[in-house]
């Protein structure tokens, strides 16, 4: 009875089929390490983000007079709506842990380069619209921080050349930030990002499947069909998709392998999570500043105007250049810069296990440069803070002028033809 | 189907025809969704102009007006203040206000109509924070200047005509509001001189 209705369906939408080829079936690297984990603690974190985020808008009032009040009232008054609520704040957090940590794996093992520019761009198009649906999340609780955070983010557009104070007027729908502001906010929050958002993850899982996961030696498992004697080839059983073209070696099944592997991740995640959420939702003021706990006001200024952590790199980038426009273009060019990362790198050796020293101190340098940035982001603007910033910056954007001109002709190491481990 | 040979000029021109059609009325159909986010007719109402007694402001005194959400600075500079004005100009970015931050009868050495009273938006030029009045202790920011405004995001100066200084984040002086006097004691922001 059970297997006929299956048949039944399969016969007119092909669902275990879809499910062999991107999770039973599907053909993942033997050899993934502990960095692996951080694609799925991103879809953990995602779907968190969705569940809370609908049941917050069950009792959040999305207006000027009103949005302040509504957040207390959830977090008092509503019953577990301070879990609610603090799942939600502590996941937006987590969320940029993962997703940065999920990227710097793929910069480590060259996860981006040919035949993946397109997988990585649709990652950097899902952290695109992460920074958005964050920066427009954090207007809604309309505290000070929110307010003053939002005037500052916004008032960069003012900096374009004659359409400028127009664009920030039609943005805002306000000569100042106010309701009708926080009420698009909010429609782009809950309904049009995320569309966009669960979109753009499909696209970067399909594409994911399409090319094949890298792995941390950066060796094909896809080798022309034919060319691999059968008993060196894996002994599972692949979707005919990657075996009609391939031989497989080295691989084995996503489902259940690495779905196990992961769930231990998952759990040490939570554990971690929990513990934030339950013992520090604030994240020592990170997560939560402290201006955002009076309701916003638009003729007091909070002392020292912060973003959030996680925004904290390109921020301090914003900061340090002293010119309005130029600010913003070295901002919005220091993602850019993420963006053209695969035609930055000119080498064809993937791992940073097989490539050249300068590699392996440039890409440390990078990330030093980038917790430096993200510190200080979240600090005051004194003079020496802006001159290590400065130094920051020029290792930040260094290290792609590096990248390109020492991959052209990089002396690396021999890659192995299969995974040694 | 019948046997006659397809004529690919007259396809193409059929296919470019429904593209040009198509886009015009993508092209329509977004005007309201951007029209939308413009400020509605309440929005535009709320940023109706702001009458403002100054006959009680005091020598050297600041008083904030509200308009359109954004705090007006309204000061009453002494005579002193006045001639300091021109004091510094080698240390300001614009001294000589060319930047058009003014309307055009504020253009002129002291930004405002009347020499006494300083008009302009309480609201950073940088990136929007409030910069604070140092009223005879701004020494302390700019050495031989005696008042002026800090702001304390990101450390810009502004001198009592709202003149921003050099090595300061903040591209440009402060902006100056249409503003009027209708009657002697009578500050209205919103309405340039002339305008009513």
């Amino acid at each position: 009875m059970f297997a006929n209705l299956m048949a039944w369906i399969e016969k007119r939408l092909p669902l275990m089929d879809a499910m062999n080829k991107h999770a039973a079936q599907y053909p993942a690297p033997k050899n993934f390490n502990f960095w692996y984990v951080f694609g799925i603690l991103a879809s953990v974190v995602l779907v968190n983000q969705l569940l809370t985020g609908i049941w917050l808008t069950m009792n959040y009032e999305p207006s000027g007079e009103g949005a302040f009040a509504s957040i207390e009232y959830i977090m008092r008054d509503v019953d577990y709506g301070w879990l609610l609520r603090y799942m939600h704040s502590t996941g937006a957090s987590a969320f940029f842990v993962v997703v940065y940590m999920h990227m710097f794996r793929g910069m480590m093992y060259g996860s981006y380069q040919k035949p993946r520019e397109l997988l990585w761009l649709f990652g950097m198009f899902i952290f695109l619209v992460l920074m958005a649906e964050a920066f427009m999340g954090y207007l809604l609780p309309w505290g000070n921080m929110s307010y003053w955070g939002a005037q500052v983010i916004i008032s960069l557009f003012g900096a374009i050349p004659l359409i400028g104070d127009d664009l920030t007027l039609w943005i805002r729908g306000d000569y100042v930030i106010s309701g009708a502001t926080l009420n698009r906010f909010f429609a782009l929050h809950v309904a049009a990002l995320p569309l966009v958002l669960v979109i753009l993850v499909f696209l970067h899982i399909l594409a994911l499947h399409e090319v094949g996961s890298n792995n941390p030696e950066g060796t094909d498992i896809k080798k022309p069909k034919g060319s691999v004697p059968l008993e060196e080839q894996s002994k599972f059983q692949f979707h005919e998709q990657y075996t009609k073209k391939y031989d497989i070696v080295d691989a084995i099944p996503f489902h259940p392998y690495y779905t196990v592997k992961d769930l231990v991740a998952v759990v040490i995640f939570l554990i971690a999570f929990c513990w934030v959420m339950f013992f520090a939702p604030e994240g020592g003021g990170y997560f939560m500043e402290a201006p955002n706990f009076e309701p916003a006001n638009g003729l007091k200024t909070p002392e020292h105007i912060a973003p959030v952590w996680y925004f904290g790199p390109f921020y301090t980038v914003l900061r340090v250049i002293p010119d309005k426009l130029l600010g913003a273009i070295g901002m919005f060019a220091a993602i850019i810069m993420l963006f053209l990362l695969p035609w930055f790198d000119r080498g064809v050796v993937k791992s940073i296990k097989f490539r050249c020293t300068a590699h392996t101190v440039n890409l440390i340098q990078f990330a030093v440069c980038f917790i430096v940035l993200g510190a200080l982001g979240t600090m005051p603007a004194t003079p020496i803070n802006n001159l290590i910033g400065t130094i920051a910056t020029f290792g930040y954007f260094g290290f792609f002028v590096a990248l390109w001109l020492y991959s052209k002709n990089e002396k690396t190491k021999p890659v192995p033809e299969r995974v040694s481990g | 189907m019948s046997n006659a040979p397809v004529n690919n000029g007259r396809r193409r021109f059929l296919t470019a025809a429904t593209s040009v059609v198509g886009g015009v009325g993508v092209v329509g159909l977004a005007v309201p969704f951007i029209g939308s986010w413009n400020p509605s007719a309440r929005a535009k109402a709320a940023g109706a102009p702001v009458e403002v007694n100054v006959s009680k402001i005091e020598q050297g005194q600041l008083i904030r007006a509200e308009w359109r959400g954004k705090p007006v600075y309204v000061v009453r500079r002494t005579k002193e203040i006045v001639s300091a004005l021109a004091n510094h100009d080698g240390q300001l970015k614009d001294p000589e206000s060319e930047q058009p931050q003014q309307p055009v009868y504020a253009t002129n050495a002291y930004r405002s109509i009347k020499p006494e009273f300083m008009v302009a938006l309480g609201v950073c030029t940088h990136l929007g924070c409030a910069p604070t009045y140092y009223k005879g202790n701004f020494e302390e920011q700019v050495e031989g200047v005696s008042d002026g405004f800090y702001c304390p995001c990101h450390g810009s100066k502004f001198d009592m005509a709202g003149r921003v200084f050099q090595s300061v984040p903040a591209p440009t002086n402060l902006v100056v509001p249409e503003h009027s006097f209708p009657s002697e004691d009578t500050l209205l922001i919103g309405v340039g001189q002339g305008d009513a």
